[in-house]
């Protein structure tokens, strides 16, 4: 894509950005303008940019989309599938705009929840000291044009010391296709303090819309995080996510992340491990078909000594789509004893599918462990012939065998309910026929 | 009274990758008996195993196999396991991902259901799987594991008898069970499978080692090599195997050929 046209599509994605009602904070005000600033001098990425190498974004720079005007919020009711009763408290946004009407407050005393709105009106200095620090508005251009659409995100606070009672559930709905939405989010956990937050990106239609959304995470010494991040938007959905995590001392940072939607969809995870001893346990899941593609690069530095990293990314593909993994693994010169293991493994189910999986370690110290592995295949025919000579016909066995594959990532999400929902689309998507798959 | 054939092998041979390793196998197990194929490495005893079985990597090229009177090899894998053929494997499969309880009630409701019997719903299951459990002095926690995932050798090997236990079969073939198994869970595993004997079923054993004997005291004793039965005996031929080796089996048997 050449130059004028990469600008004359940002053009488009900030369309209205300069008619944005000022803050009363001078602070936010210049966080916009230098995003603006930088998203002007960015170029969108093309497949000649490395990292998007397999990613053709060219079919999201064939729509204009602009970004969509706050609607009339969808009745309760047009929710209800999407309620995780664990949750402690809930936070809609509706296309991108927070939504109180159809958020429910939090009264755990160890959190302290809030619109950017209200945070900016009593002058919190949390919100300043954290906002755009752990993903820099200049990163890409994406991250640059959601900074600049800076209003209302939500600021969750879990207070030191303190463990939330219940998980903190973030439902990002999209109700009108044909816009962008620019959803955020900044979570900061205190010294020792603990929760669960959840993630959840749905869609009310199945048109074309897209997201760009931005999630920061700020773990304090001995903090303990857990994040599910969900993404079951429309199959004609554009996603593109930023998620940026720095790790305290001792910390513990914990990430299930699920693709099922989209069209064209990535997740960028970048992981700063700052502190002595943090660790990030890192699990993630592409379940996709049809053509969609689902692009997970996730980048993990390790900054001091005696961190450790475990990551299990799976990829379940199927018809003719494409699933992407890159990931990245810095072990920086002062890391000793960093102990990090990344595994990939994904399974096509058909003889389009394609998987790209690139595990990428930099080792810059001389004291580490670190593991890698990456399989792609099939289903191994032993494991078929064992389902088979236990009485299951090929068809069971090998549905069986592809739903146990994607769920074993499922399982592992610590809410039952949000695991249930989560298995049945998983089992909906791998019982098919198989008649005319898998076969060798 | 009449008895009742299980198998009966005439003639067997069989390939994999166009390279024959069956040549000529013959065998017939009646109903209430324990046989046992013992022989040297490479001898064909695990392919024997296998291609009864139906694992797809053997292709059968002569001879016949009926079982309970019926063409073993009209059947798929599947219909044999409902039919009542039981393997238990040397190396047990990992699946990750299946809890075992799930997969254990799966695997018999499937069978129950093509033998026109009732299928059990999890808490019936639950409290029919418990008992079988402490046949074989397996811990409940087991259920709700990934099947095999993690599991030690012996841990494993369990697990193979418990499903035997579940699928009642006629006929359980069971491959090198004793192998990595320290004495204690050699013992388990035995007891479990001396238990599960019934006047109508068989089992058939192969294995390396006479110690497995001592434990499941067979009927009959064939020593194979080279892809055939080159001897038949009571159990003491596997004492004599254990002091003697199988060399002289061989050379006999050659002796008698010439």
């Amino acid at each position: 894509m050449s130059e004028t046209l990469s600008n004359s599509y940002l053009d488009s994605l900030l369309h209205g950005q300069s008619s944005l009602p000022e803050s009363p904070r001078g602070w936010l005000n210049a966080l916009r303008s230098d995003a603006l600033e930088r998203a002007n001098a960015l170029s969108v990425p093309t497949t000649r940019d490395e990292e998007w190498r397999y990613t053709d974004l060219s079919p999201l720079y064939q729509k204009n989309f602009r970004r969509a005007l706050p609607a009339s919020p969808p009745a309760p009711a047009a929710l209800a599938s999407f309620t995780l009763p664990e949750a402690g408290c809930r936070l809609v946004f509706v296309d991108g705009h927070f939504t109180p009407e159809l958020s429910s407050a939090s009264s755990d005393p160890a959190l302290g929840v809030a619109p950017f709105s209200a945070a900016l009106a009593e002058q919190d200095p949390i919100l300043q000291a954290h906002l755009a620090r752990y993903v820099a508005p200049g990163q890409d251009a994406f991250v640059a044009v959601n900074t600049a659409w800076l209003q209302d995100g939500v600021l969750v606070r879990v207070l030191a010391g303190q463990a939330a009672r219940a998980p903190v559930h973030v439902l990002c709905v999209s109700t009108q296709p044909d816009g962008a939405s620019y959803p955020r989010l900044l979570l900061v956990a205190e010294a020792g303090a603990q929760c669960t937050v959840v993630e959840d990106f749905v869609a009310l239609h199945a048109g074309e819309t897209l997201t760009n959304c931005v999630t920061e995470i700020a773990l304090s010494e001995n903090a303990r995080v857990r994040h599910v991040r969900v993404q079951r938007e429309s199959l004609a959905a554009f996603h593109i996510g930023t998620c940026g995590v720095q790790i305290g001392r001792g910390a513990h940072y914990l990430s299930s992340a699920v693709a099922l939607g989209a069209r064209i969809s990535r997740f960028n995870l970048n992981i700063t491990q700052a502190g002595e001893g943090a660790e990030s346990t890192l699990d993630g899941l592409a379940l996709i078909g049809g053509k969609q593609l689902a692009d997970t690069h996730s980048l993990l530095d390790h900054l001091q000594p005696h961190g450790r990293s475990r990551q299990l990314f799976k990829c379940v593909v199927d018809d003719a789509a494409h699933a992407v993994f890159n990931g990245k693994i810095f072990v920086h010169p002062g890391a000793q004893r960093t102990d990090s293991s990344q595994q990939s493994r994904s399974l096509l189910l058909s003889p389009r599918a394609r998987v790209d999986t690139k595990p990428q370690l930099e080792i810059f110290a001389d004291d580490v462990k670190c593991a890698h592995g990456a399989a792609v295949g099939q289903l191994e025919a032993d494991q078929v012939f064992y389902l088979k000579s236990r009485g299951l016909d090929e068809a069971a066995a090998r549905n069986l065998l592809t739903f146990a594959f994607a769920a074993e990532i499922v399982r592992r999400i610590p809410l039952p309910s949000l695991a249930g929902q989560l298995e049945r689309i998983v089992l909906q998507q791998t019982q098919k026929q198989t008649s005319n798959r898998n076969r060798p | 009274m009449t008895t009742k054939t299980i198998l009966e092998v005439r003639d067997l041979t069989a390939r994999i990758n166009g390279v024959p390793i069956l040549k000529g196998m013959n065998l017939t197990i009646n109903a209430g008996e324990v046989h046992a194929i013992m022989g040297p490495n490479g001898s064909g005893k695990s392919t024997f195993a296998k291609v009864l079985a139906g694992h797809p990597a053997y292709e059968v090229t002569g001879g016949q196999v009926l079982f309970k009177g019926a063409d073993l090899f009209a059947m798929a894998a599947e219909e044999r396991a409902r039919a009542g053929v039981f393997l238990g494997f040397q190396y047990p499969i990992e699946v990750p991902g299946v809890t075992n309880s799930a997969f254990l009630r799966l695997a018999y409701n499937t069978v129950q259901g093509a033998r026109g019997k009732d299928e059990l719903d999890p808490l019936e299951f639950d409290d029919f799987v418990q008992d079988k459990l402490k046949l074989l002095e397996m811990d409940p926690a087991f259920l709700e594991r990934s099947v095999n995932e993690g599991f030690s050798g012996g841990e494993k090997k369990r697990n193979e008898i418990l499903q035997m236990a579940i699928l009642e079969p006629a006929l359980a073939i069971l491959d090198e069970v004793d192998s990595g198994l320290d004495i204690d869970a050699l013992r388990i595993v035995a007891t479990g499978v001396t238990r599960l004997r019934t006047p109508d079923n068989a089992v058939l054993l192969v294995t390396h080692y006479q110690r497995l004997l001592n434990y499941i005291v067979p009927d009959f004793v064939h020593v194979m090599d080279e892809g055939r039965v080159l001897r038949t005996g009571g159990k003491d031929l596997a004492l004599e195997l254990e002091s003697r080796g199988y060399d002289w089996v061989a050379k006999e048997s050659a002796g008698v050929a010439a």
